[in-house]
């Protein structure tokens, strides 16, 4: 199982996956927005998205819960 | 000129100001949830919240803005860069209303605003311009059979786009495939106009650009060069003036294009002619004009000794500015603009967050435009330029050693910042050599 958390505080621009799809290593997940810059969220590792923390327009921390990989 | 609103935020509305107010104009901020607690509203005689923190509620809502010049009885508004800076529709409201537009006529700056009509324009004014699309480009059958009168590599450029958000380079009709659709969706997303254009693409190039000032009798003058050749993600990192990559005669001819670029849409108050310098070559053609006053227009005030915020409050209030237009100051020693980034070092990735120390350096030759003080919050709302590290020095060697020190003296705690990247840049070989191009942190990071 593996966290996939924010690495700097930004708003969710765009959502590209839900919670049961099957993923793998290097799918990007969602697209973060900060500082006038698109930064793509992947996953690190093959697997289904057990738990889906945001929703597109969410403003999140760093470190705040993105998705859960198992 | 009694009262100035100053439609933007952080290092710029501070620096624009603090010149209105030395020269004894009441000045007015407008400002953001997020900002509330920033320098700039504090140092303004007085200030109105226009809005909810995301850029779209409040800095680029002109309704906000509007009701603000209102409520305040602003007698001019001065927009920075970005933002509304090059809104023509917002210029124009703002002249409707009676109150003095601090920059070029809405016409001015629709002709320059639209990239693809900028450079048939420059190019029947005589202005030198690239190989390139003289129409937007409709879809990607379209834009490979263009690449291929053109000749790869091409540059893909959203047409009313700026800062480098959509730009990309193709080699190859694969690669221009994917990189028009990129460019278009981001050309939709960020300036609601999907068109784009392609252009020749320089492998070794610079980017030199022109300052440039229309005065109101109508006189244009060009106010030296600047290089901006240090870039990531195709946006300014750093830049200098002069630039040590041309020669007198390529200076004159430089100058001279500028000039007739803003006499030909009948240019009035502060402009930037960007022109792209092709390394191997010698040749320089037109890229873009901005019709606003630019990020690093301090370089630019450091090697003439000029006041450029001074100069366009004197000019859109139709007076003389402070210098003989005739022989316009030359630039006297070296200066050097570093942008100070809340960004790792390494990919450049931003990094919000709470400010815990903020130390500037001081001395002789040195100056910092800073939109953040200890304390402040760095929000993941706006772009990440916490502020301006500005030398000035006798020669090149002496302005990168002055900038050397002036690094070393800069303590930023809290967000990441870019500091220790301009450790790197200013010990890089090729960077302190001067014969470098926009190649450069690339091949740093590679």
């Amino acid at each position: 199982m593996a966290e996939v958390r924010a690495e700097m505080s930004a708003n969710v621009w765009k959502v590209l996956v839900k919670a049961g799809d099957s993923v793998s290593d290097g799918d990007t997940l969602v697209i973060l927005e900060s500082m006038k810059m698109e930064i793509p969220v992947v996953a690190e590792e093959d697997g289904t998205v057990s738990e889906l923390a945001v929703s597109e327009g969410d403003n999140i921390d760093e470190d705040d819960l993105i998705a859960v990989i198992s | 000129m009694e009262s100035l609103l100053v439609a933007n935020r952080g290092e710029i509305a501070r620096r624009i100001i603090r010149t209105a107010n030395a020269l004894g104009i009441r000045t007015i901020a407008v400002f953001s949830e997020a900002d509330a607690d920033l320098p700039f509203v504090g140092e303004a005689t007085e200030s109105v919240c226009i809005g909810a923190s995301p850029p779209a509620d409040s800095y680029l809502n002109v309704d906000a803005v509007m009701a603000a010049i209102e409520a305040t009885g602003a007698q001019a508004v001065h927009p920075g860069y970005g933002f509304l800076s090059e809104n023509a529709d917002f210029a124009q409201r703002v002249t409707d209303a009676g109150v003095i537009w601090v920059g070029p006529s809405p016409t001015a700056m629709r002709e320059m605003g639209d990239k693809i009509a900028a450079r048939n324009r420059m190019q029947a004014a005589g202005v030198p311009v690239a190989p390139g699309t003289p129409d937007p480009v409709p879809d990607v059958a379209a834009a490979l059979v263009a690449a291929n009168e053109i000749g790869y590599p091409v540059m893909v450029k959203a047409a009313a786009g700026g800062g480098g958000i959509g730009m990309s380079a193709a080699y190859n009709d694969d690669e221009l495939a994917s990189a028009f659709e990129t460019a278009k969706t981001r050309a939709q997303r960020f300036f609601s106009d999907p068109s784009i254009l392609l252009e020749k693409y320089v492998a070794r190039a610079r980017h030199v650009e022109v300052q440039i000032l229309g005065l109101a009798d109508g006189t244009v003058v060009a106010l030296g060069e600047r290089d901006c050749s240090v870039q990531r993600r195709h946006q300014k990192v750093a830049e200098e003036s002069p630039s040590p990559a041309i020669d007198s005669a390529t200076r004159a001819a430089l100058l001279d294009a500028a000039v007739k670029a803003g006499e030909a849409v009948d240019y009035r108050n502060a402009g930037t002619v960007e022109m792209l310098f092709d390394v191997d070559t010698g040749e320089s053609w037109f890229l873009e004009m901005n019709t606003r006053l630019q990020v690093e227009h301090p370089v630019t005030e450091l090697v003439t000794g000029l006041d450029l915020v001074a100069e366009q409050l004197r000019i859109a209030s139709g007076e003389e500015v402070s210098f003989d237009a005739m022989n316009p100051p030359p630039a006297q020693g070296h200066a050097l603009e570093l942008r100070v980034y809340a960004e790792d070092p390494k990919r450049f990735f931003p990094g919000p967050g709470a400010i815990t120390e903020w130390n500037e350096p001081t001395g002789s030759g040195v100056r910092v435009d800073s939109g953040y003080a200890n304390g402040n919050v760095v929000t993941p709302f706006y772009d990440p330029l916490l502020a301006k590290l500005i030398v000035h020095g006798e020669t090149r060697e002496a302005a990168l050693d002055r900038a050397r020190s002036a690094v070393a003296e800069f303590t930023v705690v809290g967000p990441k910042n870019n500091l220790p990247f301009f450790v790197e840049l200013l010990d890089n070989a090729e960077f302190s050599s001067g014969d470098y191009d926009t190649g450069l942190i690339n091949r740093m990071r590679s």
